[in-house]
C-alpha cells in the first residue's frame, strides 16, 4: 500500500480554485497523519440529467479503507455523483457524463470495461431498503451470485457471514427462509448492507442509508460503518452532518453540482476553509 | 333547510342510490348463473363428459370431442399467443419509453377492443382459405390473437408496477440487464402477469365466434391440428340452434360447464395473485 497523505495539495483538486482553500489544506495534512492509498480519483467529472447540468467538474480523491462522506443540500449532485462511481447513473434514460474516474487506477469509463463487472467490485446500498420482495433472507443474501447463475463455493458459509458482517445474523438466523419483505426497515437495510457484501466488493456506496430509518436502526448502520470500513472503502452520502460528522474521516461538501470543499472530517468541521461550507454546517442554509 | 340536514339527506340519498343500483348489477348476474344451474345441472353426467355426442334421435352421449377440442385449441392458443404477449410486454415496459412503444401500446389497446368475429374472418381468409380447410391451427391463430393484446398489456402493466428501485438494486449487484429482468422484474410481476394470463385464457375459452369458421367443429375427438375441431361454445351453439329437446338439454350443461371453467380460472387468477404469504 503506498502511503499517501490524504488530501495532499497534488491530490486535492477542486473546482474552486480558491487559495486559502488549498492553504487550509495543507494545514491539515500537516496536522492530520492519516496514512492511506488512493481507491478512486476522480477527474473533471460531470454528469447532466437531460439539459440539467448536476455535476460540474468534481475531482476528488477517495481514500481506500476510509469512509469519505459527501455532504450538501437536496439536489446538490451527491446521489449523482456516487451513482457515477458504479456507473448507475447511465442507465437513467436521458443521463449522460463526462470526466475520468479511476479505480485503482483503471478507467471506469473505458469501453473495454464491463459496468456488469465494475458493479461486482463497486457495491451500492440505497436509500430505501429494496430486498428482492419474491426472495428468502437466505436468496436475498446470495442473489448477486444466484440471480447471476453462479454458485459460491460454500453458499451456507456465505451467508453467515456476510449476515454477521451486516450485524443482522443473530436477529435472522433462525428464519432465514422467510421473506426478504417480512423485515423491519432497519433490518431489511442490514439485508441490502449483506446483500452486497456477499460479493466481497472492494468499494461500498451507500446512498442515504439511514434516511428511511429510525434512530435506533441508524445507530445500528453507522456503528456497522465503523467497523465496515476496516476492510472496504466506504462512500456515503448524507443528509446529516452529524452523521457524517460521526461516521467518516474525510468529507466532501457539494453545492449546486460544484464541489466546494474537500477535506478530512475533522477539519471540515472544525475549520471550514469555506465561507460557504461554514454557513452550510452552522445551519445557516441547506 | 339547514347545512347539516342538508348534508344529511344528500348523503343518504347518494348511499341509498348507489346501494339500490349496485342490486341492479347484481340481478342479471345471479340470474344467469341461476338459470344455468337450473337448466344445466340436469343434462350433467360421467356420459356427457367421457362420450361422443351420439347421432340425431338417440339419446345419450355427450361432449367429450367438444371438451378435450377446446383444451387443445385454448392450450395451442397460449403456446402462440403467450410467448408475443409476454415478451411484448417486456419490451413495453423495459424498453418501450419511446414514439415506437406509444403506437405500439395504442395498436394493443384497438386490437383488444377488436370484435371477435372479425378476427374470427380476418384468420378464415388468411388462414382457412390458403389451407382450403377449416382446422385447429385456425382456431388456435384466432385465439392467440384475441388473447395476445390482453397478455401484453397486462405484462407490460405489471411490470411497471415493480419499483424501478428493485431493477437498480439488481445492477448495483453486477447483474446483467437481461438477468435483472428475468430474475428481478419478472418474477415480481410473476403472480399477477399468471393472473393476466388467467383471465385472457378465460376470456378466449368462451369465445364461439372467430372459431365457428375456423376450427369449425368435429363430432370425433381429433388430435390433428390441420382438421377441425369441436369446441365447447360452438357445440353450444350448433346444438342451442338445432330442434332437438335433447340437444338443448346438453347445451345447457355445456354452459354451466363453461361458465364453472371461467369462474375457476377467475379463483385461480385470485390465488396467484395473493402475495406469497409469511414464512414460506
Amino acid at each position: 500500500m503506498n502511503t499517501l497523505t490524504l488530501p495532499s495539495p497534488t491530490a486535492f483538486r477542486t473546482s474552486v480554485t480558491d487559495e486559502s482553500v488549498l492553504d487550509e489544506a495543507g494545514h491539515a495534512e500537516s496536522t492530520l497523519q492519516v496514512t492511506a492509498g488512493t481507491k478512486i480519483r476522480a477527474e473533471d467529472v460531470n454528469a447532466w440529467f437531460g439539459k440539467a447540468h448536476v455535476l460540474k467538474d468534481i475531482s476528488l480523491d477517495i481514500a481506500e479503507r476510509r469512509a469519505t462522506a459527501l455532504i450538501g443540500p437536496s439536489g446538490c449532485g451527491k446521489s449523482t455523483f456516487i451513482r457515477c462511481l458504479n456507473r448507475l447513473h447511465e442507465v437513467v434514460p436521458g443521463a449522460r457524463y463526462k470526466g475520468r474516474i479511476l479505480l485503482d487506477g483503471e478507467d471506469i469509463y473505458h469501453r473495454a470495461l464491463d459496468p456488469v463487472l465494475l458493479r461486482r467490485r463497486v457495491g451500492m446500498v440505497f436509500q430505501r431498503p429494496n430486498p428482492f420482495p419474491t426472495l428468502s433472507i437466505r436468496d436475498n443474501v446470495l442473489a448477486g451470485w444466484k440471480l447471476a447463475g453462479q454458485r459460491p463455493k460454500d453458499p451456507d458459509g456465505l451467508v453467515e457471514r456476510s449476515l454477521r458482517q451486516a450485524a443482522l445474523w443473530d436477529e435472522v438466523k433462525d428464519v432465514l427462509n422467510r421473506s426478504g419483505s417480512s423485515l423491519s426497515g432497519g433490518q431489511q437495510q442490514r439485508l441490502c448492507i449483506a446483500r452486497a457484501l456477499a460479493l466481497e466488493p472492494e468499494v461500498l456506496l451507500m446512498d442515504e442509508p439511514c434516511s428511511a430509518l429510525d434512530p435506533i436502526a441508524t445507530a445500528k448502520v453507522e456503528e456497522l460503518i465503523h467497523e465496515l470500513k476496516e476492510r472496504y472503502t466506504i462512500v456515503i452520502v448524507t443528509h446529516s452532518m452529524q452523521q457524517a460528522a460521526r461516521v467518516s474521516d474525510f468529507t466532501a461538501f457539494l453545492y449546486l453540482g460544484e464541489l466546494v470543499e474537500f477535506n478530512t472530517t475533522e477539519a471540515i468541521f472544525t475549520r471550514p476553509a469555506n465561507q460557504r461550507t461554514e454557513d452550510y454546517i452552522t445551519g445557516r442554509f441547506g | 333547510m339547514d347545512g347539516y340536514l342538508r348534508r344529511k339527506t344528500f348523503d343518504i340519498l347518494a348511499r341509498w342510490g348507489s346501494l339500490a343500483m349496485v342490486l341492479v348489477a347484481l340481478v342479471p348476474l345471479i340470474a344467469v348463473l341461476g338459470y344455468l344451474v337450473m337448466k344445466g345441472a340436469g343434462g350433467l353426467s360421467w356420459a356427457f363428459f367421457t362420450q361422443l355426442p351420439k347421432p340425431v334421435g338417440e339419446v345419450g352421449g355427450g361432449m367429450a370431442n367438444a371438451l378435450t377440442g377446446s383444451a387443445i385449441l385454448v392450450g395451442l392458443a397460449c403456446l402462440i399467443g403467450l410467448p408475443v404477449g409476454i415478451l411484448g410486454g417486456i419490451y413495453l415496459a423495459e424498453f418501450g419509453d419511446n414514439a415506437f412503444g406509444k403506437v405500439v401500446r395504442f395498436c394493443a389497446d384497438v386490437m383488444s377492443g377488436v370484435p371477435s368475429i372479425a378476427v374470427g374472418i380476418f384468420v378464415y381468409g388468411l388462414v382457412v382459405l390458403s389451407m382450403r380447410r377449416f382446422s385447429a391451427l385456425a382456431g388456435a391463430i384466432a385465439l392467440a390473437i384475441l388473447m395476445q393484446p390482453i397478455v401484453m398489456r397486462t405484462t407490460e402493466e405489471l411490470l411497471r408496477l415493480v419499483p424501478m428501485t428493485l431493477r437498480e438494486a439488481g445492477l448495483a449487484l453486477g447483474l446483467p440487464k437481461w438477468r435483472v429482468i428475468l430474475g428481478v422484474v419478472l418474477r415480481t410481476g410473476a403472480s399477477g402477469i399468471a393472473t393476466g394470463i388467467m383471465l385472457a385464457i378465460a376470456r378466449v375459452a368462451g369465445e364461439t365466434a372467430p372459431l365457428l369458421f375456423t376450427a369449425f367443429g368435429s363430432r370425433f375427438i381429433s388430435l390433428k391440428l390441420d382438421q377441425p375441431m369441436g369446441s365447447l361454445p360452438v357445440q353450444i351453439y350448433t346444438y342451442a340452434v338445432s330442434p332437438y329437446e335433447d340437444w338443448h338439454r346438453q347445451a345447457w350443461a355445456a354452459a354451466l360447464v363453461l361458465v364453472g371453467l371461467v369462474l375457476a380460472l377467475n379463483l385461480l387468477a385470485r390465488v396467484l395473485t395473493r402475495q406469497p404469504g409469511q414464512g414460506r
